[in-house]
């Protein structure tokens, strides 16, 4: 009982760090503009799909394609941002929604003709593979990796936004944005930045949760309600919310699945909709 | 100015006015009899669209009117869908009071959720509204012994309507039917949209605080609206069952629930009539591009929306609109 515990705590941390990945630049450009994001995972779907392609069909080893498929994602999330998002961003929630599901639909489409709807293969490196066991219990390296690697860009990031000028800015546009503009900081511009290295990010959580999660067209539908949950629970624009989101909705998941699997997501929107009601602006969110 | 001064002097000569039937509105409502006569072999479709037209209706009260956006809107409609079917399945297929039991079950869910939805405005609201839909299809998906799960609800048997007509492949019963309601329910929204209340809606629509300030509770008036949109969701799954004898649980999907948006927004919402023209427009489409992947289909939609939301802000009715006026003035 024990010791299935534990891994189960293990499992959910490696997949709360996916989650993460996966959310924070959302939350954190969420909370800057207020820009209803639902095509973020889209982004994601771009870097597991890059990491795919460069790995299947021209045999790059695996680390190799982790900063493409960052880079892939957040350079089509900056096309995306000056030709479509722009428009919008003093229109309502509802307009905002529209398009970005439009966005979504569009690319489940594209990813379906290019790849077909089948889950696509990944070959990880020997040395990720398998398991070790310790005090008899078995632990997956890739996890291990996942949470290691989870854990290490949390730090960056926080670093980044506490001690950096750039974070300054960028925490000053989440406080108050016209303040922010009234000092002279360059909101769009940081927002521009800020956006591209979110959806960057996911497109690294993308193309890391291929080998837990698996990769077909749906994703970018599937991990948006997931991303959406770890955002309005953790509150918009807070990094450590977005973490204790991620890590609270990745370890009660595999919770769920294992000792209630009859119950399916339920649990999982059980635990949204009592803590929304609860706090409405999100565990650590202000507004 | 002088109009302006007017409706000021006179709100109810305005109200009055607003709610005058005009001559289109007759058109439209008798060319909906033209597939009885111009395609019979389509009847069924007709009848798929008028439940749809029904639906987009509902969402309309609440996100065109009242401004709650809603990504979980299946859930009423799924509600229905399943009370109606559950009720016919276990013995009791008369369909006008299927109807009006699966009216009730979405209403009553309809009134409880909406003390939990009024709280809420913005990214809350969006994520509330998804995850209560989801929540449903969740339990219904687990309630196999109930709803069939996966496989859907079999054994759906309906009775003749008004003992007489069949439902049939043909469908000229389920479209008098669906469109008999449709009518009636439409009547019923046009009235209540041109009433204070629904006036006391657009206010909410356009700002929520101010509401309160000039005292009108807009809470109140959420969870009165919510409640009736409920009811209006309920009736249009109850009459997909009927007329279709089956439920599957596509009926709770959150697909269902982008469609009647996307469906809503095509048509303009806030227009009355937006979610009818939508829906004539979205299914026909559908029908006619049904032998291509619906992968493809989503492709379309999507770049449609995309379309609506950078070029046509107030959908094809408010480009229409503004198209007239630039030619009058």
């Amino acid at each position: 009982m024990f010791g299935s515990l534990l891994g189960v705590l293990f499992d959910g941390l490696a997949y709360g760090m996916l989650l993460f990945l996966l959310s924070v630049g959302l939350s954190v450009t969420l909370g800057m503009m207020n820009f209803v994001n639902l095509a973020h995972c889209s982004f994601a779907m771009i870097g597991g799909y890059v990491t795919v392609t460069l790995m299947n069909e021209l045999n790059w080893p695996f680390f190799a394609t982790l900063p493409c498929a960052f880079a892939a994602a957040g350079i089509a999330s900056v096309a995306l941002e000056r030709t479509l998002y722009r428009r919008l961003y003093r229109a309502s929630d509802l307009d905002q929604c529209l398009l970005t599901i439009g966005i979504v639909f569009v690319s489940v489409a594209v990813a379906a003709y290019i790849y077909g709807t089948i889950q696509q293969p990944v070959q990880l490196p020997p040395y990720l593979r398998g398991s070790f066991t310790l005090m008899g219990m078995t632990f997956g390296v890739y996890r291990l990796f996942l949470i290691a690697a989870g854990l290490a860009l949390t730090l960056v990031l926080v670093a980044a936004l506490e001690w950096t000028r750039f974070g300054a800015q960028v925490r000053a546009a989440v406080d108050n944005q016209r303040m922010a503009r009234g000092l002279g900081i360059n909101v769009d511009g940081v927002f521009a930045v800020t956006f591209a290295l979110g959806s960057g990010l996911a497109g690294l959580g993308g193309a890391l949760a291929i080998d837990v999660v698996g990769l077909d067209p749906a994703f970018a539908f599937t991990y948006l309600v997931y991303v959406l949950i770890v955002v309005s629970v953790g509150g918009l624009g807070s990094i450590g919310g977005s973490f204790a989101a991620a890590t609270l909705l990745g370890i009660s998941d595999m919770a769920g699945k294992y000792y209630f699997p009859e119950l399916g997501a339920f649990l999982i929107y059980l635990v949204m909709v009592a803590l929304l009601m609860w706090r409405p602006a999100g565990l650590f969110g202000r507004r | 100015m002088t109009a302006v001064a007017g409706q000021i002097a006179a709100p109810h000569r305005y109200l009055e006015a607003q709610i005058r039937w005009r001559a289109i509105e007759t058109v439209f409502w008798l060319a909906t009899l033209l597939p009885f006569v111009a395609s019979p072999s389509y009847l069924v479709l007709a009848s798929q669209i008028a439940i749809t037209a029904l639906f987009a209706l509902s969402l309309d009260l609440i996100l065109g009117y009242a401004g709650i956006v809603s990504l979980g809107h299946a859930a009423f409609f799924g509600l229905g869908a399943y009370t109606a079917g559950l009720a016919a399945k276990h013995g009791w297929g008369e369909p006008l009071t299927g109807l009006a039991l699966a009216a009730a079950a979405a209403g009553l869910v309809g009134y409880a959720l909406s003390f939990i939805i009024a709280r809420f405005r913005h990214l809350a609201l969006i994520m509330t509204t998804l995850g209560m839909g989801l929540l449903l299809l969740e339990a219904a998906n687990s309630a196999s012994w109930l709803t069939g799960g996966a496989d859907g609800l079999q054994g759906v048997r309906m009775w003749p309507l008004a003992g007489t007509f069949r439902f049939d492949l043909w469908g000229y019963a389920a479209y008098t039917y669906s469109l008999i309601v449709l009518f009636l329910t439409f009547l019923l929204v046009r009235r209540l949209i041109h009433s204070p209340f629904g006036l006391a809606l657009r206010g909410i629509r356009e700002n929520a605080t101010r509401m309160p300030a000039i005292g009108a509770s807009s809470r109140a008036h959420i969870r009165k609206v919510y409640t009736i949109a409920a009811v209006i969701a309920g009736i249009a799954g109850g009459l997909l069952t009927q007329t279709t004898e089956t439920v599957s649980l596509g009926v709770l999907d959150f697909q269902r629930s982008a469609d009647v948006l996307v469906i809503l927004v095509l048509g303009g919402a806030g227009r009355l009539y937006g979610g009818l023209i939508g829906a004539i427009i979205f299914m026909v489409a559908r029908d006619q591009f049904s032998g291509i992947n619906p992968q493809y289909w989503y492709f379309w939609i999507g770049t449609l929306l995309i379309a609506v939301v950078v070029f046509l802000p107030n959908g094809i009715l408010g480009g229409l609109n503004q198209l007239m006026s630039r030619r009058g003035s």
